[in-house]
């Protein structure tokens, strides 16, 4: 009893040496991920699904990091807006509709994009409120 | 000593929460029943009657007529969707896609998808969409049919489907059924959610070895 207190308080005192560690970039980014998770969850995964793999034809994978960041500025609007007519990922033709998120607020928006932009195999680092409220205007 | 008696105490909640050995390997019979009183050899007997999916005729994705003679002879699962739907479909889909690939070269079972939009689901529409989703031969038909027919079916297989809401949407549940070569309801299951269509999987297997499963034709 005694050694799993022990234990206990030098293992909060490890998490606590690495967390005073992280950088407050890392901090933020770190927020906006696990906050994109669960959006995710609610808000993509039943037709994008749990890896990102998307649906057969049906529905286009979130696997694809050269159309993410080539379209990282109206990733945003994809989003808010919704997305219809022809896409090519990962080289193979999707034609059909995603539905908007318009009830998602910016705030979400970036951290749903942060969570997708760096979970799949992407790695694109931070897409902050900032960013994507400047996106925001500029949707065609 | 005091791990031990911890140890006996997991073990006796484990071994309460394993089922019963007592139990055969079938799978219980859904639906309504009733008793009926039958004179055979100048005896009087009683049986079971089970409630059975009644006559129906739809149109599949390749403009075939199916009716309820086309599953004569099959063990099948039924579910309902519309192809535009944008909440649970595509994880029941994504799902099914599982239970159509264990079993897509066997010719004695079927998976069938009623449309609950026929306006928009057209049989092209649903070809379309089966060819999306890498679907082709026999095993899985997705059935066309009018709006009512399509609700009166559902309710024989105990799945609730609903007009559009005030918000245009459709309600729907997302269960899949598995159906027998009697055509008696002997599961349902959550479609949404991968451990249940495992389980639904593993009953198929057992629901094919059942004597009377392998004697139907």
């Amino acid at each position: 009893m005694k050694l799993a207190f022990i234990t206990g308080i030098g293992l909060l005192f490890i998490v606590a040496l690495v967390a005073s560690c992280q950088s407050d970039e890392q901090v933020e980014f770190n927020r906006y991920y696990s906050g994109g998770s669960v959006l995710y969850l609610a808000h993509c995964q039943n037709c994008h699904g749990e890896k990102g793999e998307g649906l057969q034809a049906l529905i286009p994978p979130l696997t694809d990091s050269v159309f993410m960041k080539q379209n990282r500025p109206s990733l945003a609007c994809y989003i808010k807006n919704g997305l219809k007519g022809k896409l090519s990922i990962v080289g193979r033709e999707f034609e059909g509709e995603m539905p908007a998120a318009a009830d998602l607020s910016p705030i979400e928006i970036a951290k749903v994009l942060t969570y997708v932009t760096n979970s799949f195999g992407n790695k694109q680092g931070l897409i902050d409120l900032q960013q994507v409220q400047a996106d925001l205007k500029n949707c065609r | 000593m005091k791990n031990i008696i911890c140890a006996l105490i997991v073990i006796a909640f484990y071994s309460a929460c394993k089922p019963g050995s007592g139990t055969t390997n079938t799978l219980p019979i859904l639906g309504n029943r009733e008793p009926v009183i039958k004179t055979v050899d100048g005896k009087q007997v009683t049986d079971t009657v089970y409630s059975t999916i009644p006559t129906f005729k739809f149109v599949n994705q390749y403009a075939d007529t199916i009716t309820n003679k086309s599953l004569d002879g099959k063990i099948y699962v039924a579910d309902f969707f519309f192809t535009t739907c944008p909440s649970i479909c595509p994880v029941m889909h994504r799902n099914m896609l599982n239970v159509y690939k264990e079993f897509k070269a066997d010719d004695n079972f079927r998976i069938i998808s009623h449309t609950i939009d026929p306006k928009y689901d057209t049989v092209p529409v649903l070809k379309k969409y089966a060819d999306k989703m890498g679907i082709s031969g026999n095993t899985w038909w997705l059935l066309h049919g009018t709006k009512e027919e399509t609700y009166q079916i559902a309710k024989n297989y105990l799945v609730s489907v609903q007009e559009k809401n005030p918000q245009g949407e459709y309600i729907h549940d997302g269960y899949f059924i598995l159906v027998d070569k009697q055509k008696r309801l002997r599961g349902t299951y959550d479609g949404t959610d991968p451990a249940q269509v495992t389980k639904l999987i593993a009953d198929i297997k057992t629901l094919k070895t059942e004597p009377d499963q392998v004697a139907a034709k």
